[in-house]
């Protein structure tokens, strides 16, 4: 169509999520209209995000800074922590203005089917930190899939030992309903309706 | 809405297209991949229902992005933000010419059967128990690897538990209603049937609080774990229903071919009169070849049931003098070669009949 520089833009478009070929011809179209504004600027974002942004060594949050934004503000109590499964999640919550601890991203849920396995999640860092003492409360937000469920189920089994009180988000949730999918005023009743696991 | 012609005409295609109107896999259970048309890979359905004076508009059928194995909705345009949305507003319930085997095969086309009707009555039930299907899944398939991890086992456990109860309860709760439905002569007529459930919960819940239930099912899998290698022996999955004749008790799985289909369709009768009062709609009744294996005595009940039933009913059959006494009150198409044409014996089209593109 515009040669191969075009085709190849177009099809790196397709593959993110939201965007089908048609899609990617559309927003390529507008871009190249306009490289000057529209695309060298896009082009400096990403490979600055693409240098600095890493997961978060305490949490797990996608941020330039280590421990990343939510970690290091001391506004923020630490003494409470969100389990998720994914930055989508983390990022969810955070637009609602819902939850005023820290997180814990757990980067997957254990699905049999899927073959997901607990060695596979990111959950030592979290048994550390809890482990230290400065937790008191872990609210584990994980989606009402039987895989969140399931998942949430065993994670409260492995913090239990460690004396800190658990809850789960559930009510509100529709059975099968992931979190980042949920408008603002059904994630904070989620939130505020949790209950000890 | 009486639709006739040779098999191979297309009747039942039809009934599938508008079985399809409603989330499910329709009557067939034909996965994506199966309902286009040979050689095609989009399909399409499209309807306008009327209900208390409102208009709604259904469509459903491939994503227009997105490849043939993805189906979508539109209600009066827009997509719906869950398949739910749909639930919330129709229902349909059908019988085929399949289900005449229904008593002499497995128990999980009886299980199918009994969900459905309970899914019109409570929407969210499809969505229950596929979630108690999943969980099922995910235990056996860690029973079947060996060492699994307990807690994780427990976690689905508890998942299988909970779902299991409360579908369960859906299931005892549409089986008592529909129950005293047909003793109150919601059947119009025709003679009503008994179902019942065989399932280990629902017994239980007759006497025991649900969550008390939930903890004896949850106890109980942990249990069976080491003789439940790769399957799993308690649960919703394992219920089965049974039919009787209301009226002298004789068992669906005794009973010939004749009856059993007239055993169903006094279920069906009975369902749509208790959806309709419960959800203030009544459901779709699709019978595809309801007159077969019926005798005439029965057959003379069923039409005069369908002309005081508050459902839309769409019937099917090879000729038309088989449904003429339902002339004044049905509308006649005669299908072949790919067409729909109206039948001038029977009822002149209704104010409905300009409106669904999907259905002309
Ligand atoms: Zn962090």
């Amino acid at each position: 169509m515009g040669g191969p520089e075009v085709d190849r833009l177009i099809s790196l478009l397709a593959k993110l999520p939201g965007l089908g070929p048609r899609s990617a011809r559309r927003a390529a179209l507008r871009m190249l209209l306009a490289p000057e504004a529209r695309m060298l600027p896009l082009a400096v974002a990403l490979a600055e995000a693409a240098r600095s942004v890493r997961p978060c060594g305490v949490c797990g949050n996608l941020d330039s800074r280590d421990p990343c934004s939510i970690c290091a503000d001391p506004e923020r109590d630490a003494s409470i922590v969100c389990v998720v499964e994914g930055v989508g999640d983390l990022w969810a919550l955070e637009r609602a203005h819902v939850h005023r601890g820290t997180y814990h991203v757990l980067g997957g849920t254990l699905s049999a089917l899927a073959g997901t396995r607990p060695e596979d999640l990111n959950v030592a860092p979290l048994l550390a930190r809890v482990g230290q003492g400065e937790v008191a409360e872990v609210i584990l937000a994980l989606g009402a899939t039987v895989d969140g469920a399931s998942t949430a189920h065993w994670l409260a089994d492995r913090l239990r030992p460690l004396g800190v009180a658990i809850s789960r988000v559930g009510q509100g949730v529709p059975v099968g309903g992931a979190l980042d999918v949920l408008d603002d005023g059904t994630l904070a009743a989620a939130l505020r309706g949790r209950r000890p696991a | 809405m009486v639709v006739f012609g040779p098999n191979g005409s297309g009747k039942t295609n039809l009934l599938e297209a508008v079985s399809l109107l409603v989330p499910g896999r329709g009557l067939r259970g034909a996965r994506m991949a199966e309902l286009s048309r040979f050689g095609g890979t989009d399909w399409a359905v499209a309807a306008r229902f009327s209900a208390n004076g409102e208009a709604l508009d259904i469509g459903t059928g491939t994503a227009p992005e997105g490849g043939s194995d993805r189906r979508v909705f539109r209600l009066d345009g827009a997509a719906p933000r869950s398949q739910a949305e749909i639930g919330a507003r129709v229902a349909a319930v059908w019988l085929t010419p399949q289900m005449d085997r229904l008593f002499q095969e497995g128990a999980s086309g009886r299980r199918r059967f009994l969900d459905r009707l309970v899914f019109a009555l409570e929407p969210t039930h499809a969505r229950i128990v596929a979630a108690h299907d999943v969980a099922v899944a995910g235990r056996n398939r860690l029973l079947s690897e060996g060492q699994a991890d307990p807690a994780w086992l427990a976690g689905l456990e508890d998942s299988i538990a909970r779902h299991a109860v409360a579908a369960t309860a859906a299931r005892v709760g549409l089986v008592t209603r529909l129950n005293a439905a047909s003793m109150e002569g919601a059947t119009g007529g025709f003679p009503p049937a008994r179902v019942g459930l065989v399932c280990p919960i629902a017994d239980r819940l007759a006497s025991a609080p649900a969550l008390q239930v939930e903890d004896w099912l949850r106890e109980a899998l942990a249990a069976v774990r080491p003789t439940d290698a790769g399957t799993t022996s308690l649960g919703a999955h394992r219920a089965d229903m049974t039919l009787e004749d209301a009226e002298n008790a004789l068992p669906a799985a005794l009973a010939s071919t004749g009856q059993q289909k007239a055993l169903l369709i006094g279920v069906v009768l009975a369902h749509a009169l208790l959806i309709a009062r419960a959800r203030g709609f009544a459901p779709l009744l699709l019978l595809d070849e309801p007159a077969v294996h019926l005798d005439a005595g029965r057959r003379a009940a069923l039409f005069r049931a369908l002309e005081n039933i508050p459902a839309q009913v769409l019937l099917t059959g090879t000729d038309a003098e088989t449904f003429l006494p339902l002339c004044d009150v049905a509308e006649g198409l005669e299908a072949g070669g790919g067409m729909l044409r109206l039948d001038a014996r029977f009822m002149p089209p209704g104010p409905m009949s300009d409106a669904p593109e999907g259905l002309y």
